[in-house]
């Protein structure tokens, strides 16, 4: 008797200790649920906190947000119909990807009208310069000075 | 008395500002040498006051003067000393007292390495800087003194913001605003050559290595609070485009901007216009910056101080600032002759597209950003903007910029001939092109983002390894290392920089592409397995800090049945206010950190666990460093040695 209770005590040192734990069990229970709920909720905002997803957030608030999310996954609701649900009940303010509305046109045309400026100068500048191509970029004097400079940059 | 000492400081030093502004302008105008010489004496003079302010205000946080409404609101006999001093900045009014010390320490350096500029040039730089501090000052004075008495004293502080009680809060700051304020050297550079008229090479070759100090230190301070938020706020992210994040990014794109055209208007003599226009612009980002995070405008992840009451003198100022100097701009800016000429394919024409998509992705960072204070406050509804617009607008500006980061250094000035620039790359492009199509699948996931990024990384460092290649076959020399000497540093100073952005988008492909996030909940000795790292939760217990109390976790790593490490995430609870914090505890390794924090506890003596495993996210502040090391190695370049050497020798 006391021999198999060495045996066994020697059994609990020697073996890996992940034998005897247990494997821990993921928050959520179905993992495909978790998949599209984290999808989902990297683009939706924890509204009680100043500047975080719901995903990353831990706020109270937000773990019940989660929880009902995952319930209307559950009901076989598509992407759309949650954030519309979402919308209804917060308003635009939930969505980190701003919706295409009149008021954010200007949002989300802005970077490219920037771009198109950028570039219509860009253009213009450069016909210009192949215009202009002036020579004589440095006068007399800088050309002297410079070449004293290089002159003492060299010793 | 101590605090009545520094305020007293703060109105000499406003009247030194005053003086500072306004008799070196006017003797640099009318030729007056003896009211220039004004300009040394003020600044040094005021950098003094400013210290003595500066010094009170640390004071009357060492020896917890809870009659000073600032120490009582930020501070508390149990927080320890160093976090008591770094709370100095921890609010504000202390973050505008710090900018203006910065701002003095900066006109100080100025007055020590200006011995080679003209006098009238010294007294406008330091005149200008002396206006702005002069801003500064009165603002304090008027509606954000540090120095306000509570009368009765408070009998304890507030505390300062848990968030904030951390190594990062001590130098995150100060490294931030000496990045920020450090633009205003170069905008002190540029309105005082617009007032004197004379923008010529040797004006961008003084302020070129000004502009690289300030960017060094700007890289670094945005990597740190980058760290910092990955660590500090437990939900393992290291960039959030929050309005705070990118009141310090905008500056960095302008600034970036602003020194590759500095280079060509120092080597060639172009873009003289252009390069005013984006010193102006920097500075003004770095203002809004300071404003727009301090004024409490925005509310966010970072933005602690809260007090809209300060907007008008902030916008007043602002309008003077931008709109004076824009102003001036608008003046002179024609005289300016526009430079050496070039072709639309040349070394000059990408540097100048890439400053537009710099510059276009700044425009749209700001877009982004005061969008939705813009809707707010016109009464159009909230809106959040949040990472998928930023990562949006942002990868396609990017990647074409990125691209031409690695033509330009290999393009000729003014002229460069495309069809042999094809052939010079076809290398640098087959095996940056072919790898990156391959080496997701064998990591085991292809994406196309995955595949963009490392593109992107290896085209920088294979166009690099080509252009060094190709510069040093062409030097004369006897052996490779004489040969390699002979580069100058600025030359490495490029190389490296650039390819510190490729390592920061390894970083950041990397581990958008692999990381693996998991959501558990543990009892004591139960494990989870990701990555290939086993993590076993070992025990919690209670601990005692100096104003706060803590469960710490003790968690066991292991690796195929070898030990990693182990790792105590912390819970804390600020008991002055009241408050929880996550302490996540972090592994940090070259090729990947493993990263725990601590959840909630649940029923049964369990705990929520968040377990990360990120591969090469230190990658990404690791790549920052680089180019922060690139543009000290720039700086230290023989050519602005020699100068500061002729100076040394010209002082003796």
């Amino acid at each position: 008797m006391k021999r198999v209770r060495v045996l066994l005590f020697m059994c609990a040192v020697i073996a890996p200790t992940g034998v005897w734990a247990d494997e821990a069990k993921p928050l959520g229970e179905n993992p495909q649920v978790e998949a599209r709920l984290k999808t989902l909720a990297v683009e939706l905002r924890c509204l009680v906190c100043q500047n975080q997803t719901l995903a990353d957030s831990s706020a109270p608030l937000a773990e019940d947000l989660r929880r009902e999310v995952r319930e209307m996954i559950a009901k076989n609701m598509t992407d759309q119909e949650i954030i519309e649900f979402l919308v209804a009940r917060y308003g635009d303010f939930v969505l980190y990807r701003p919706p295409w509305r009149l008021t954010t046109t200007l949002l989300w045309l802005g970077p490219f009208l920037l771009l198109l400026v950028g570039g219509t100068v860009l253009v213009v500048t450069l016909r210009r310069r192949q215009k202009t191509l002036p020579e004589t970029v440095l006068s007399e004097e800088e050309h002297r000075r410079a070449e004293r400079l290089l002159s003492k940059g060299n010793t | 008395m101590i605090p009545e000492i520094g305020h007293f400081a703060l109105i000499l030093a406003l009247c030194v500002a005053t003086i500072q502004g306004t008799l070196p302008l006017l003797g640099a105008a009318s030729g007056n040498a003896s009211l220039m010489a004004v300009a040394k004496p003020a600044a040094r003079g005021q950098f003094l006051l400013v210290l003595i302010a500066f010094c009170c205000l640390g004071a009357a946080f060492a020896v917890n003067d809870f009659s000073v409404l600032y120490v009582a609101a930020n501070a508390n006999s149990k927080l320890p000393l160093h976090y008591r001093l770094a709370a100095i900045w921890g609010a504000h009014e202390g973050s505008l007292l710090l900018w203006t010390f910065i701002l003095c320490l900066w006109m100080v350096a100025v007055t020590l390495f200006s011995r080679h500029l003209p006098e009238a040039m010294r007294a406008r730089i330091l005149g200008v800087m002396g206006l702005v501090s002069f801003g500064f000052l009165l603002f304090m004075l008027t509606v954000s003194n540090p120095f306000l008495r509570l009368i009765p004293a408070a009998p304890d502080g507030r505390d300062l913001n848990p968030l904030l009680q951390d190594p990062g809060m001590v130098i995150h700051p100060p490294m931030l605003y000496m990045g920020y304020v450090g633009f205003s050297v170069a905008f002190a550079f540029a309105i005082a050559a617009l007032l004197g008229g004379n923008l010529d090479a040797a004006w961008a070759r003084w302020s070129r290595p000004w502009t690289t100090v300030a960017w060094c230190f700007l890289t670094v301070g945005i990597a740190m609070g980058s760290g910092w938020a990955y660590y500090e706020l437990g939900w393992g992210g290291w960039w959030f485009w929050d309005p705070v994040e990118n009141a310090s990014f905008m500056p960095w794109l302008a600034g970036t901007a602003l020194i590759h055209s500095l280079a060509v208007t120092d080597k060639r003599g172009g873009f003289k216009v252009w390069t005013v226009l984006l010193a102006i612009l920097a500075f003004s980002l770095s203002l809004l910056g300071t404003f727009l995070v301090r004024s409490g405008v925005l509310t966010s992840v970072h933005a602690f101080a809260t007090d809209p009451k300060r907007g008008l003198f902030i916008l007043a100022f602002l309008a003077v600032v931008i709109g004076g100097s824009l102003l001036l701009y608008a003046w002179r800016a024609p005289r300016v002759g526009l430079g050496g000429g070039f072709d639309p394919v040349s070394r000059e024409s990408m540097l100048l597209a890439n400053n537009v998509l710099l510059v276009v992705a700044m425009g749209s960072v700001l877009l982004g950003t005061l969008y939705p204070l813009f809707l707010d406050a016109l009464g159009l509804g909230k809106i959040s903007v949040g990472p998928p617009y930023f990562d949006t607008v942002f990868v396609p500006l990017m990647t074409p910029a990125i691209f031409l980061m690695g033509l330009g250094p290999i393009a000729q000035w003014k002229k460069a001939d495309l069809p042999a620039l094809a052939v010079r790359l076809r290398w640098a492009f087959g095996v940056s092109f072919g790898t990156a199509v391959l080496l997701p699948f064998v990591l085991g996931k292809w994406t196309p983002l995955l595949s963009l990024g490392l593109l992107l990384a290896l085209w920088v460092v294979t166009t690099a390894v080509v252009n060094v290649r190709e510069r040093v076959t062409h030097l004369t020399g006897d052996s490779l290392m004489t040969k390699l000497a002979a580069v100058p540093r600025a030359y490495w100073g490029m190389q490296l920089a650039h390819c510190g952005i490729a390592v920061l988008i390894v970083g950041v492909t990397m581990v958008k592409g692999f990381e693996v996030e998991q959501d558990v909940r543990m009892n004591i000795g139960d494990t989870t397995t990701i990555g290939g790292y086993t993590f076993k939760f070992d025990s919690i217990q209670d601990l005692m800090g100096p104003n706060y109390t803590a469960a710490r976790g003790t968690f066991h790593v292991t690796k195929n049945g070898g030990d990693v490490t182990t790792l105590y995430p912390e819970k804390r609870f600020y008991m002055v206010q009241n408050q929880t914090m996550t302490e996540a505890a972090i592994d940090s390794g070259l090729v990947r950190d493993l990263y725990v924090s601590l959840g909630e506890p649940l029923q049964g003596g369990a705990w929520s666990v968040r377990l990360y495993h990120k591969p090469f996210i230190d990658w990404i502040w690791g790549g920052c460093l680089i180019m922060a090391i690139g543009g000290v190695l720039a700086i230290s370049d023989r050519r602005y040695r020699l100068g500061w050497r002729r100076e040394q020798a010209a002082a003796a």
